[in-house]
């Protein structure tokens, strides 16, 4: 599956595992299960959004409205191209470039931070309006519930993400230790390729929060 | 028979006109269920008696047997028909269940509606001529009774053993329960959804009663207590009016209290929304280019979610009162609305109708505001208005 | 000879162990406890419930005493017990593997599972909650009691849940010894992945909607408060998606070890391998679609009454299924009549009797008239306990020779196993008849001519607890004083008694050469 370069010490193949590439296989087998399981945790919220979507369609459609559009884009941008950085490391590491490798992780990181930073302002501009979650709502220019729902559905889901998005940078970043000390490298690259994959996982779910919340104004 | 079986499952007696067909289906399941069980226990015990050890009648496979098939095996043929009719026998079970389902579900159309709100941890009930009763549901015997539903907090559920029927009572929507009565007498209600430390007290007894008694005792009760304050609106309620009221003229106050009337008149003139003259039971078109008579069920529907089958004409700003108004108060306003359907919906082609029975004067949508305003009445009043008038 | 039990020693060696044989055992004595706490709260409600009136507990500890019976009945003991206890001993081991694929994974799994046990039972010590273990909103949000931190614990435990899930279904891909294909694993490790896989894919869900109940109890989030517009039956959408399949992941593990127990005592191979296998994965499929059974009166529509009705007696063909192969699997058979076939004799009544008034309350019609009532919960007790507790301690017994390397006492195995059959016989069949009188669940006071029902069911719970105890005093002096047990006493063919007894660290003395399968009882056993 991969072209592993010669250098740093031979990967040891736990004992329960036939062959090494018995073992590889597992954790990717194992990362992929993983991500399954996280992708229904969202999976019952976007049925929860579908379901009072139907039953306030124009209040939603009209709630998209206040949501800064171009802080969603930013978003967006930001993701994908910290998705092509973490890419980008993980050819690099299996090329044995270490340093290209450490570099590319440090600018995911950095996006990723920079995405955080973009989701703080942007709650910043809600709660000075008075858009609060659940009873705290006090939004004037609409008062509806319809309005209130999706506003509570925005912050749980967006709030859902972002605390995977810091559990993704701690993973990106205890990866990088490990590049920077020598225990990850080109002969076993499994622990950043397991890593990276979270971090498109992370992603992707953005990419459909991005339309739930900010594109389909009815 | 069947008074036997019942006893033997100890079910209650079969108060309502359901109850005897769903308890043959019951005998009829619950009797195959333990054959079933039994039969197969005693299917194992025989084998392990006959086939223990020590017997010698169990003797290891032969070396040559093919794998995956043991010699206790049976042909696929009869595999197939001993799961086919077992297939079969569940299938018959729902479609009987299912068809008597649909019966307990549709309540025949001339039912005598009643509402019902539960809360923790009493059950309440309003009458359509306006009276009212708690932990006591009056009705007819002999005549189909639909109960319109609502809590007042949070899930409860109204049960009555006897009648072999339930259904859950949610707060925010209403939800509805049929059943006839067969001969006079008293049932247990329960209520069979956890609520709170109370839910084991809260029960109430429906009291089914003669025709002539009936009617006697329902003009005797209390006028329903819909007064109280409308979860969601602020409004104050004044107290209970000193002499009754009828459902109509309690609608009317209702809907003036919860704003109705900013946007529906109740003349002809028109408006925001649609009069509600001349109104209940006409054919009225809809955006989506069907039509459907303005009945009760439309109306209640309309004030749950107006947007879902909006009148031809008008604009969707209409708010949903789900969880705003109860049940009694939607069928006062509902029954309101029905008295007011003698008025024409052309002005000037008829007189206008003497008021409703009662004291309070109508309110004039047009002057002042109607309590319950949002607080914020800024953004809402420099929303454009399609007829041009001011609100 | 050193065994996994006394190769390393000390404290340390065992917390912090990698071995799935001990994460096995460290769960064992984790679920035990759990079971007994459940217990103890079972007692408390039965005793309150033979006056009709109050006696020793007042309302709210009442029910606060049938929703902590619940949550931990279910969330530490059920869900959790035969997979994280046998299918970690010996799933590997089945496999011809020296350990699962993520041995460090597995011990985290136990940890998690702990952490969440250990908020658990914080909320139930302090404050308690009330809810039902079902949670059902508004209530959840509006009670009184600590729901919030108790929602959150059951999430933490749900992690755990996810993690063992995915390990076990990564072993069953990648760790299977050469020459073992998929059709000729042990029964029980096609009971323990389907589970998985609907650990896997289950759970998630109620972690979700347990997460937005305890934000709405701690911080009004109010996603299901219809004064906000929200929608209370939805949460009863999101929470029986999960707790339906939930079900399964508690009785699919003890119908593996039932396959292994027959097997092994009517010295016979099972009469269709396939039939077994195949129902598991159906099982496993089917169970996901049936949720909606639970809210026929909730206020769902018609059509959706239809179609879950009908779905759900799908699932049980494939119960009947097994039923039979595992009735025809004794035929032809030469069976030795020991504690675990008891217990395998009470599953083939008690479990295809629950199992059938699942079907009747599938009816609709009937249903209308059951749902919560005494019915349910006697139809449910007669699955969990009569299904999943009977096989639970089968297995115990079963496989304590490979375990412990000794041998428990076959006569009080015997009488333990009567008593645990017949208490529990007494206990839930009056609760049948209760529902069709119409006795709600969770009800602390009730009418009086309810009284000599639930005073029969408590006399037999009585029965119950002491067939337990004594269970559970022989088993504990077995562990120190039973004879020792030889590799293989029962003659069983399955892969893990051709380890040693007790097995080494590794499981085997050389990688396993699988040369037949586990149930070629027409070979010699080598």
């Amino acid at each position: 599956m991969t072209d592993h370069g010669h250098q740093g010490p031979a990967p040891r193949v736990a004992i329960q595992f036939q062959d090494l590439a018995k073992q590889e296989h597992a954790a990717h087998f194992g990362m992929w299960l993983f991500l399954g399981s996280e992708l229904l945790l969202f999976a019952g919220l976007f049925g929860l959004y579908t379901a009072y979507r139907t039953r306030y369609a124009t209040a939603f459609a009209e709630a998209v409205h206040h949501n800064a559009l171009w802080i969603g884009t930013t978003n967006v941008v930001i993701l994908i191209v910290s998705s092509f950085t973490v890419a980008w490391a993980v050819h690099s590491l299996r090329r044995d470039r270490r340093r290209t490798t450490l570099w590319s992780l440090a600018i995911t990181m950095l996006l990723g931070l920079l995405f955080l930073v973009f989701k703080g302002i942007e709650y910043g501009i809600h709660f000075r309006d008075g858009v609060f979650p659940g009873h705290y709502y006090a939004y004037q220019e609409m008062p509806g519930h319809g309005a209130q729902l999706f506003f509570t559905l925005y912050y749980f889901m967006t709030g859902l993400h972002a605390l995977h998005m810091i559990g993704g940078l701690a993973a990106i970043g205890w990866v990088a230790a490990r590049v920077a000390r020598g225990k990850t490298t080109a002969a076993y690259p499994i622990p950043l390729e397991l890593g990276a994959l979270y971090w498109h996982l992370v992603d992707s779910i953005w990419i459909f929060l991005w339309p739930m919340f900010y594109l389909t104004t009815g | 028979m069947n008074e036997f079986m019942r006893r033997l499952l100890m079910l209650p007696p079969q108060a309502s006109t359901m109850a005897r067909s769903i308890d043959y289906l019951h005998y009829f399941v619950i009797i195959t269920t333990m054959i079933g069980a039994a039969g197969v226990a005693a299917l194992a015990l025989y084998f392990i008696v006959r086939y223990r050890e020590g017997t010698g009648r169990g003797t290891n496979p032969p070396p040559d047997m093919r794998p995956h098939h043991a010699r206790g095996g049976v042909s696929l043929w009869f595999e197939l028909s001993v799961f086919g009719s077992l297939l079969a026998l569940f299938v018959t079970w729902w479609i009987i269940g299912f068809s008597q389902f649909i019966r307990i579900w549709e309540p025949p159309p001339d039912s005598m509606t009643i509402y019902v709100v539960g809360k923790q941890w009493m059950w309440s009930f309003a009458y359509p001529h306006g009276g009212g009763s708690v932990g006591v549901l009056y009705v007819p015997a002999g005549h189909p009774v639909k109960l319109l539903m609502t809590s007042r907090d949070v899930i409860h559920s109204f049960y009555v053993p006897d009648f072999r029927l339930k259904a859950d009572v949610v707060p925010g929507r209403t939800t509805q329960l049929w059943f006839e009565a067969n001969q006079p007498g008293r049932h247990r209600i329960f209520c069979a959804e956890m609520c709170g430390p109370g839910h084991s007290e809260m029960r109430a007894e429906v009291v089914a009663l003669p025709d002539a008694d009936y009617e006697r005792t329902i003009q005797g009760l209390a006028p329903a207590q819909i007064s109280g304050p409308v979860q969601g609106l602020a409004i104050p309620f004044e107290a209970d009016p000193p002499e009754p009221l009828s459902l109509a003229a309690m609608g009317q106050r209702v809907a003036a209290e919860a704003g109705c009337f900013r946007c529906h008149t109740v003349d002809g003139t028109p408006h925001i929304g649609p009069t509600w003259a001349g109104l209940y039971e006409a054919t009225i078109p809809l955006q989506d280019g069907t039509q459907v008579v303005a009945d009760d069920a439309y109306l209640t529907r309309s004030m749950m979610d107006p947007a879902a089958e909006l009148h031809r004409g008008f604009l969707a700003v209409m708010p949903s009162y789900q969880g705003l108004l109860t049940a009694p108060q939607i069928g006062a306003i509902v029954q309101y609305i029905h008295v007011l359907g003698d008025v024409s919906r052309y002005p000037g082609e008829a007189p206008l109708p003497a008021p409703v029975r009662g004291t309070v004067p109508l309110v004039n949508p047009l002057e002042g505001t109607a309590p319950g305003e949002p607080r914020a009445a800024g953004p809402r009043a420099a929303r454009p208005n399609p007829t041009g008038a001011t609100p | 000879m050193t065994s996994y039990l006394t190769e390393t020693t000390g404290i340390k060696s065992w917390l912090l162990t990698k071995d799935h044989k001990r994460i096995g055992l460290l769960f064992m004595i984790a679920t035990a406890l759990a079971l007994m706490l459940g217990g103890v709260f079972a007692l408390l409600i039965r005793f309150e419930l033979v006056s009709p009136g109050p006696d020793f507990l007042d309302g709210l500890t009442y029910n606060r005493m049938f929703t902590h019976h619940g949550v931990v009945m279910v969330f530490l003991f059920m869900v959790p017990v035969i997979p994280t206890v046998f299918g970690n001993f010996f799933l590997p081991m089945m496999l011809g593997a020296p350990d699962v694929a993520f041995p460090r994974l597995n011990l985290a799994s136990f940890y998690v599972y702990c952490a969440g046990a250990a908020i658990v039972l914080a909320a139930l010590w302090f404050g308690g909650i009330d809810t039902g273990w079902t949670f059902y909103t508004p209530y959840s949000a509006t009670s009184p009691t600590s729901v919030a931190i108790a929602a959150f614990g059951v999430f933490v435990v749900g992690v755990s849940s996810i993690l063992t899930g995915l390990n076990f279904i990564v072993t069953v891909h990648t760790l299977r010894a050469k020459n073992l294909r998929w059709l000729e694993m042990p029964l029980f490790v096609w009971a323990i992945y389907a589970t998985a896989i609907i650990q896997v894919i289950a759970t998630p869900v109620l972690g979700m909607s347990l997460l937005l109940v305890a934000l709405d109890h701690a911080w009004g989030l109010g996603i299901f408060d219809p004064s906000m517009g929200g929608d209370p039956v939805l949460f009863q959408h999101l929470f029986w998606f999960y707790s339906h399949p939930a079900v399964y992941i508690m009785i699919l593990p003890a119908m593996g070890v039932v396959s292994e127990v027959v097997c092994t005592f009517s010295h016979n191979r099972p009469s269709s391998y396939r039939a077994i296998a195949f129902s598991s994965l159906g099982i496993a499929f089917i169970g996901f679609l049936t949720w909606g059974h639970h809210m026929f009166v909730a206020g769902m529509s018609v059509v959706d009454v239809g179609v879950f009705g009908i779905l759900s007696m799908m699932v049980a063909i494939f119960s009947a299924i097994k039923v039979f192969t595992w009735t025809l699997t004794l035929k032809h058979g030469r069976i030795r009549f020991t504690t675990p076939m008891l217990y395998f004799f009470g599953f083939m009544f008690l479990f295809v009797f629950g199992g059938m008034t699942g079907v009747a309350v599938a009816t609709s019609s009937l249903d209308v008239h059951w749902t919560d009532t005494y019915f349910v919960v006697a139809h449910f007790h007669f699955i969990m306990v009569g299904g999943t507790l009977t096989m639970y301690l089968a297995a115990i017994h079963y496989w304590f020779p490979k375990m412990f390397g000794r041998m428990y006492p076959e006569r009080w195995g015997l009488i333990g196993a009567a008593g645990v059959i017949l208490g529990f016989i007494f206990t839930f069949t009056p609760q049948f008849l209760l529902g069709n009188a119409g006795m709600p669940r969770r009800y602390w006071t009730y009418p009086p001519d309810y009284q000599w029902l639930n005073v029969a069911s408590t006399a037999g719970a009585t029965i119950l607890a002491l067939g337990l105890l004594v269970t559970l005093g022989y088993l504990i002096w077995a562990l120190f004083k039973g004879p020792k047990a030889e590799r293989n006493p029962w003659g069983s063919r399955g892969y893990e008694w051709l380890a040693p007894t007790p097995p080494p660290v590794h499981n085997f003395e050389a990688p396993l050469e699988i040369t037949r399968g586990p149930y070629d009882y027409h070979l010699p056993e080598t």
